[in-house]
């Protein structure tokens, strides 16, 4: 795989998005340049969520342009999402990766071989068979997670995956992620957890009502925010 | 003739496996579950594709099916019978008064209750699997054979509904299939038949047959919610 | 697609080909079975005459008589539109009509029996044991003890009307609770009159073989009035080039033949026959 054309960087140029004939998000613009932890940090409302399914494709910007560096058009697009609250398929554990897989074009025999891996990089081997609705929230998102993996995306997006987990699944994945970093797989995820950020974040995206405010490496971007609004966030008072 | 002596009567037909008997039971079966299936083969991918379409009037086209649901079976009759009568447009077919025509009818009424339901289901089912299936790359018509498989418990009730309605109806099948001793003599059309000859051992056997029948319908239908809800948690 | 998703679906069209095969194999002719088929009266049918009937007809000649049964006027009307090779029903008049539009090719008499006036045997009209069936008739509506009429066009109603006529009775001017049309058939006018305790006219054939008779019984029977004629009709093919003439013909002459002649008067429910077979008959 890595033998083609890199997709990254991954470029939003001017992007906006109306809805409900207002901006949601306005003149958005950023890079993300392969490697490492990039967070998107904010409020709830800042538009976090949109600009990562603009950047994924769910949504069309209104104005502006997503760009990839290579095509990451056709059907393996490689990058993947993973959602806030985990889409499980009324399927087992495996089925659910083979599933995507297959959506992907990937044949028959390599899928399950791919899943296999996948289950085992994630320790969910032991639960292949069983039906993945059933897991609890935690083994949920890692199979999210593991079933994003199995993709074999460049980039990965996660929008505010632990927001519904309790801290020790919490801890979790965020060592799960430190571990996809590690692995070279560029991650771009939004959270309001300035906590998470602080652990996680190799960079961060400091987003509020719709606008980009911030764009620094985290060790500068938390010792010392340029804008007001990242410091009162930074300082935990409620900014809307 | 009393009561008691009816019953007895009626379960020596059951349990002797009377000939003329089994030829009704079966002859119903087949024409039902052949309806059916024809409905499920046309009305799964069709009611997805509802669920998932937007175009001007979907409204009005969801209005009428969940309406059609309820459509009179002698209303169906009448309309197959029209169009089958040798008078009548599809009538060069030599169709009238046969087990086709019977499942011609019961398509009718069975198919608005396949499409309606299965794209109430269906869309339920796309508003909570819509992100990750786009993300995936499964949209529109690619998305559908995910959506049947994954509602396949709400489905599989869907399609017994349709047995259940098919099977236990008597008026479009008395018009299009003619009550033909051995030929089109289903359950229900025998019923209406032998209760007016008076005969109504046989009545009651075929009517124990359809209670039973039905039993099972609703049994297989909890069965598969049971089995669904181990899945779907 | 996954091995469990692949073995699901086998296994449901497997389960759903496997209860189609099974139906198939227990009910279904086999392919190309030669039939026709003739639209006939509830009379005919309700009384068990074809199934004793048709499986001679069938061993002669491999040909299968599919029967729908109706009222007569529903009958001629299948006819009619060509939905039928056959017509056989009972009242004359009709019959004659129908050859005469040219929907039929020539009516042929088969058989007869009677109707019979059928009533509780507590006989709240005082008419049990009459012979006079017009005079029944005339007492009934007098009385106003309810009577059950077929009221669907069919022979035996047509039968019963002219009876009425017959008894001077003008039933659109007395046209009241008493007289009851239920436009179903001669079983079913049967137990309604049971469940009424209502007199009705029924033909001598359904009223032997009918099984669900309660407390009702014969109360006038032997009239000559009562007398009910039964005729077959071919389809004229000139009208339906698709009717079967050839096996609609056969079946017409067997069934006036000394074979089928004889096979009608050998039908008999407890010791009893139902129909006169009279094809020679003239003027029948």
């Amino acid at each position: 795989m890595r033998d083609v054309a890199s997709i990254l960087p991954l470029s939003v140029d001017a992007v906006s998005f109306l809805g409900s004939g207002r901006a949601l998000i306005e003149d958005l613009s950023f890079t993300v340049p392969a490697g490492g932890l990039t967070v998107l940090l904010g409020p709830n409302g800042a538009g976090k969520s949109l600009t990562l399914r603009l950047c994924h494709g769910l949504l069309t910007p209104s104005e502006g342009r997503i760009g990839w560096a290579a095509g990451a058009h056709g059907r393996a697009k490689r990058h993947a999402m993973v959602f806030q609250k985990p889409i499980m398929l009324r399927r087992s554990v495996e089925a659910n990766i083979t599933h995507a897989l297959a959506a992907a074009g990937v044949a028959g025999h390599e899928r399950r071989e791919r899943a296999h891996a996948a289950l085992a990089r994630f320790g969910l081997t032991d639960r292949a068979t069983q039906a993945a609705r059933l897991l609890s929230g935690g083994e949920q998102q890692r199979l999210a997670i593991a079933r994003a993996w199995s993709l074999r995306p460049e980039l990965l997006f996660l929008d505010e995956p632990t927001s519904q987990l309790d801290p020790a699944a919490t801890r979790q994945i965020e060592e799960l992620l430190a571990g996809l970093v590690a692995e070279g797989i560029t991650i771009l995820m939004s959270t309001h957890d300035l906590g998470q950020a602080r652990r996680l974040a190799d960079r961060v995206l400091f987003m509020h009502r719709g606008r980009l405010f911030e764009d620094a490496g985290a060790g500068a971007f938390f010792a010392g925010p340029a804008t007001p609004e990242a410091r009162a966030f930074i300082a935990g008072e409620l900014i809307w | 003739m009393d009561f008691a002596a009816i019953f007895s009567a009626a379960f020596a037909l059951i349990v002797g496996l009377d000939p003329t008997f089994l030829t009704i039971v079966g002859l119903s079966l087949r024409v039902t579950l052949t309806a059916v299936l024809v409905a499920a083969l046309i009305g799964l991918p069709l009611g997805a594709a509802l669920a998932l379409a937007r175009f001007p009037g979907r409204s009005v086209v969801i209005v009428c099916l969940n309406a059609l649901m309820g459509l009179p079976p002698v209303v169906a009759g009448l309309f197959v019978f029209l169009m089958l009568s040798r008078s009548g447009p599809l009538g060069s077919l030599g169709l009238l008064f046969s087990p086709a025509a019977m499942i011609v009818a019961q398509i009718i009424l069975v198919l608005p209750i396949v499409i309606a339901l299965t794209r109430q289901t269906v869309e339920d089912l796309w508003g909570e699997y819509r992100d990750h299936l786009r993300s995936v790359g499964l949209e529109g018509v690619r998305a559908i054979p995910t959506l049947l498989f994954d509602g396949r418990f709400a489905l599989a009730t869907v399609l017994l509904a349709g047995f259940g309605r098919a099977s236990a109806e008597v008026g479009a099948v008395l018009i299009v299939g003619g009550n033909i001793a051995g030929y089109t003599r289903t359950m229900t059309t025998a019923i209406t038949l032998e209760t007016s000859k008076g005969d109504l051992p046989l009545a009651l056997g075929l009517g124990l047959v359809l209670i039973v029948l039905t039993l099972a319908i609703n049994a297989i239908a909890f069965g598969a919610s049971r089995i669904g809800a181990r899945y779907a948690g | 697609m996954s091995p469990t998703r692949r073995l699901l679906i086998a296994s449901g069209f497997t389960a759903a080909l496997t209860a189609l095969a099974l139906a198939q194999t227990t009910t279904a002719p086999p392919a190309g079975t030669r039939f026709i088929t003739v639209s006939s009266t509830t009379s005919t049918q309700d009384s068990g005459l074809f199934g004793h009937i048709l499986p001679l007809f069938k061993a002669k000649t491999g040909i299968e008589v599919r029967v729908v049964s109706q009222g007569t006027g529903q009958a001629l009307d299948t006819g009619r539109r060509g939905d039928a090779d056959v017509v056989f029903v009972h009242a004359k008049a009709q019959e004659e009509t129908f050859v005469a539009d040219g929907f039929g090719l020539e009516r042929r008499p088969v058989m007869y029996n009677d109707f019979v006036l059928i009533g509780p045997k507590s006989d709240p009209a005082g008419i049990a044991g009459t012979k006079d069936i017009a005079a029944a008739l005339v007492k009934i509506a007098e009385k106003g003890t309810a009577f059950v009429s077929r009221g669907d066009k069919s022979g035996t109603h047509a039968a019963e009307l002219s009876l009425w006529k017959m008894a001077g009775v003008d039933l659109a001017a007395r046209k009241a609770a008493w007289y009851r049309e239920i436009g179903q058939g001669m079983g079913a006018a049967l137990n309604t009159a049971g469940g009424m305790g209502a007199y009705v006219l029924a033909d001598r054939g359904t009223w032997i073989s009918f099984k669900n008779r309660g407390d009702l019984t014969i109360v006038v029977e032997g009239d000559r009035r009562l007398f009910n004629q039964y005729g077959v009709i071919a389809v004229n093919p000139a009208r339906h080039p698709h009717v079967k003439t050839d096996d609609g013909q056969a079946f017409v002459s067997w069934l006036v033949g000394p074979e089928g002649q004889k096979a009608i008067a050998d039908y008999k429910i407890e010791g009893q026959q139902l129909f006169f077979p009279n094809a020679t008959q003239a003027g029948a």
